[in-house]
């Protein structure tokens, strides 16, 4: 199996992994980094449990090769409370019960501050569009929903 | 003051809170555990060869190329594993499942042999290279072609004994039926011939799938004389249970380990990968994890797929006086938990009316489909899909407003139910008022003009919960007054490590977030019978309730042997400094909680006491139908149920509306398409589950302000309740909006417009 050193950030450090061509970004960060929050279930950048962000753009890491993250910045989930506080997303969702097994969270709160980032005050249209492409069998929409917006204001105070 | 006289006393501070998840703060970061991210060191992947057919005689099976596959540790068939484990067949109610394939095929899916590589890529790239070659039998699919089929699943019915009620069947040959329920009650033929009028109408419902998204996965860590499994379970006791006797070692040699669970409804229930991964440690003498891939997930268990006839006879007041149920349970290849499904939903198979002479026939069937077993409801929302659709049938036939012709027949307080159970703290007239009210029915609506018409429906259900099962809870409060709680309940999702937090909090008047809940482990978490059926609130909160009391007398009688005045409020940690001379020393509670259970009587279902509570849910839908393309659209969905006091409403909340928006779902569009045996949208590209798209615009949720006066602070569960009335609410709409009627699920757009176009007398062709 070829193999290759990528190099990259991972959570604003630098790192360098040896990797397969077929690797996934997800399973270098499970395998070599321990890192958890992004997750495989359907396999087919589907339900969005693996979402990672890489260069700024979530992507479905169950399909993202992990050759292609050389040079890339790329930032999960462990890295919002990094200082210890959490984002005001996580907050948020706390706060409104939007899960239940918590599965598919990390990839709602990462999808949902890429979201905030483009729309600061997003209508509920635009919360769908931007949503539709991540799942939840728990089917926590409607608190999923109210997360968002209380995310929302949570971030316009803070500014 | 009727709060006073429930089991744990007067309510105070914790029972009530909309306390967050105690693992809120673990789940949002993406550091809460799954055994989906556990890694043991040494640790080999397995990757499952599958049968390509339905059913058929194993003729050869070659892993000779696999095993010459790099990376590949090794490639193993039921042949080896009979070398570890002689007589390799489990199951909850009959042992009729192999580990492996032995001999025969049953359904397209089923394990064959198991390749095992340190890289689980490895092992993929090697099970391609596996080839059998099978004698293929004819199959039956249909639940009711196995009926009467001369096509036999399985040659002999093996059941487990651990339920009185299947022993019966011990031996049977040439049968598909793995279990047959009766309820007699009352004559119902005289009944019929009684009756002014008789309905008689058939249902049927899909096969669909669970769908957790943390998909099946295990690993087994076996050495000669002990076992460990970390899985994702929602019934570790019993998976303990079952690879002791499997493997002929006592319970405290096999420890079960249960993170969280990333989704479970059902599906993770009695056992599933964990003898294959059993097997396959003590085989390879290493750690093994099988991590099923979603594809791979429509082949390990589904959901009931079920055909349901069922006939009323009514008198000139439109009462029912006679109601004859005859139900098929489409079991799969394995029977599962199918034969209990089959059994315990046939207790309320009638509904939640009060009819003299009922007669219920439920039939567990043997088919070459992937296994069936409980999907949220345990058999109650296929069946209320057909009597709450059947009642609307009825009722429009009878010219009776749908919501008179329920009121007339509801069962009343105290009434006798179907098998003689009088209805006790199911308020079913507050549920069906409530939503009819909601509904603002009886005041007129918008039925719309041009091709989109409108309409509403509603539908009541009743559920006895399973009964009789048992749990047990230990509660240990530490030197410095920090309560740890050992519960075996397995939070899934529902929040019940929160609930049982809540309860220890509210005896022992501490914070619910001081509480810590200890994580599934058979070596320190006692009994319990298994995370289902709305059951753990109930049973397992009254187990926690007396294990804390028990704490609470005993810091009381500490309190006293230490001199300290009566209603002193010194705090724990000081009476242990005082007694031990130092932060030192616990105090031990436990509880164990088992309902009183008269069982049903052999041949006629009868019992006064079939359940220690009844669920009670109600829902109403409103719908536009667009007649030009047969497009439903669900513009509001309520749902009412009683869970008694609600321990934490928010949860609460969140358990209806997701347990109702699940059910949108298997009522709109979820369906496994089966073509000789394959299921051919094995997929979450081509399997739809409900997204943020299909919410409805507006949803209510209410539990009704009631408490049960036998459950622990007056709660019961609620997991399952809003999944009941969801289908037949909004299959009585469309009928509402455009005057069709389907019969079976699900309504999509096609089965709505062919309903329309054959109304119309100019029917599409089929398929």
């Amino acid at each position: 199996m070829a193999a290759r050193t990528i190099s990259f950030t991972l959570n604003g450090e630098a790192v360098s992994a040896e990797v397969a061509n077929h690797h996934t970004i997800l399973e270098v960060l499970r395998n070599e980094f321990a890192l958890y929050g992004a997750r495989e279930s359907c396999g087919q950048g589907l339900c969005g449990c693996c979402t990672v962000i890489v260069n700024g753009t979530a992507v479905s890491g169950c399909l993202y090769l992990a050759a292609f993250a050389d040079g890339a910045e790329v930032t999960t989930v462990e890295h919002l409370d990094a200082d210890g506080r959490l984002d005001p997303v996580q907050e948020a969702f706390i706060e409104q019960g939007a899960f239940q097994c918590g599965f598919c969270t990390p990839g709602f709160i990462l999808m949902t501050k890429q979201l905030l980032e483009r729309h600061p005050d997003p209508d509920d249209d635009q919360i769908k569009h931007y949503l539709s492409g991540n799942l939840c069998r728990c089917a926590a929409y409607p608190e999923i929903i109210k997360a968002v917006k209380s995310a929302a204001k949570k971030r316009a105070v803070a500014r | 003051m009727a709060t006073t006289t429930i089991p744990g006393g007067t309510i105070g501070s914790q029972i009530g809170r909309s306390l967050p998840r105690l693992e809120a703060r673990d789940k949002v970061s993406g550091r809460a555990e799954y055994t989906h991210n556990l890694r043991l060191p040494g640790m080999l992947h397995g990757k499952i060869f599958r049968s390509t057919i339905a059913h058929g005689r194993i003729k050869s099976i070659d892993t000779s190329a696999a095993k010459k596959m790099p990376g590949v540790f090794g490639v193993y068939t039921a042949e080896d594993v009979r070398k570890v484990i002689p007589n390799p067949y489990y199951g909850p109610a009959f042992h009729d499942q192999p580990i492996l394939a032995m001999d025969k095929v049953r359904f397209v899916g089923e394990p064959v042999a198991v390749v095992l590589a340190a890289d689980p890529h490895a092992a993929e790239a090697a099970v391609q290279e596996i080839t059998a070659e099978y004698e293929e039998l004819p199959a039956v699919y249909d639940e009711i072609e196995a009926l009467n089929s001369k096509v036999y699943v399985h040659d002999e019915l093996k059941p487990a004994g651990t339920f009185a009620d299947l022993k019966h069947l011990t031996g049977r040959k040439q049968t598909n039926v793995a279990l047959d329920f009766k309820l007699r009650r009352g004559d119902v033929e005289k009944g019929f011939e009684k009756a002014a009028q008789v309905f008689e109408h058939t249902f049927r419902t899909q096969k669909v799938l669970h769908l957790a998204f943390e998909p099946f996965v295990s690993i087994g860590d076996a050495k000669r004389d002990a076992v460990t499994i970390y899985t994702s379970s929602q019934g570790p006791s019993f998976v303990r249970t079952e690879i002791a006797r499997l493997l002929g070692l006592p319970e405290n040699r096999v420890r079960i380990r249960v993170p969280y669970l990333g989704g479970g409804y059902g599906s993770k229930l009695y056992i599933k990968l964990e003898a294959l991964v059993t097997a396959l440690s003590l085989l390879a003498r290493r750690p093994v994890k099988i991590s099923l891939t979603m594809e791979e997930c429509f082949y390990q268990i589904t959901k009931h797929p079920c055909t349901f006839r069922i006939k009323s006879g009514v008198d000139k007041e439109g009462r029912i006086i006679a109601r004859k149920c005859e139900v098929f349970w489409n079991g799969g290849a394995y029977a599962d938990v199918g034969p209990r499904v089959t059994q315990k939903s046939g207790f309320t198979a009638s509904g939640p009316y009060d009819i003299e002479n009922v007669h219920v026939d439920s039939y567990a069937l043997y088919t070459n489909v992937t296994p069936a077993g409980a999907l949220r409801g345990f058999g109650i929302p296929q069946l209320v899909w057909s009597y709450e659709s059947h009642t609307d049938m009825v009722a429009r036939a009878l010219k009776m407003d749908p919501v008179e012709f329920r009121r007339k027949n509801i069962l009343k307080k105290g009434a006798a139910q179907a098998t003689g159970t009088p209805v006790k703290h199911a308020p079913l007239e507050a549920i069906l008022d409530r939503v009819a009210s909601r509904l603002n029915w009886g005041k007129p609506f918008d039925k719309g003009t041009g091709p989109v018409k409108r309409g509403r429906g509603l539908a009541i259900a009743i559920k006895a919960v399973i009964a009789p099962t048992t749990s047990v809870a230990v509660l240990n409060v530490t030197a410095d007054g920090s309560p740890i709680l050992y519960c075996g309940t397995v939070d899934m999702g529902q929040g019940s490590d929160t609930a049982m937090a809540q309860i220890v909090g509210e005896v022992l008047n501490v914070p619910a977030e001081s509480v810590r809940v200890v994580p599934r482990d058979t070596d320190v978490t006692p009994y319990d019978m298994g995370t289902l059926g709305s059951r753990s609130l109930f049973h397992m909160g009254h187990a926690v309730r007396i294990a804390a009391e028990e704490c609470r007398a005993k810091i009381e009688a500490l309190r006293k042997e230490l001199g300290e005045p009566e209603g002193s409020n010194i705090p724990v940690a000081d009476l242990f400094k005082k007694k031990y001379g130092m932060q030192a020393g616990n105090i031990v509670g436990s509880g164990t909680y088992k309902p009183d259970y008269i069982p049903p009587q052999p041949g006629t279902g009868l019992t006064t006491n079939v359940a220690p509570f009844w669920m009670v849910a109600g829902a109403g839908a409103e719908v536009e139908v667009d007649t030009e393309t047969g497009k439903v659209i669900v513009t509001r969905l309520i749902n009412v149920v009683d869970c008694g006091k609600p321990v934490n409403p928010k949860i609460v909340e969140t358990q209806i509306s997701g347990a109702t928006l699940m059910q949108l779902g298997f009522t709109m569009f979820e369906k496994m398409h089966i073509d000789g045996g394959q299921v051919t949208n094995a997929s979450l590209a081509d399997y739809k589950i409900p997204g943020i798209m299909d919410v409805p615009a507006v949803m209510e949720n209410e539990a009704i302000d009631t408490v049960q006066p036998n459950g622990p602070f007056g709660a019961k569960g609620v997991g399952e309740t809003a999944t009941f009335c969801c289908g037949p609410a909004i299959a009585n709409a469309i009928d509402d909006a455009c005057g069709v009627r389907i019969t079976e699920l699900p309504l999509n757009a096609e089965a709505v417009y062919r309903a329309i176009r054959a109304q119309q007398k100019t029917p599409l062709e089929d398929e």
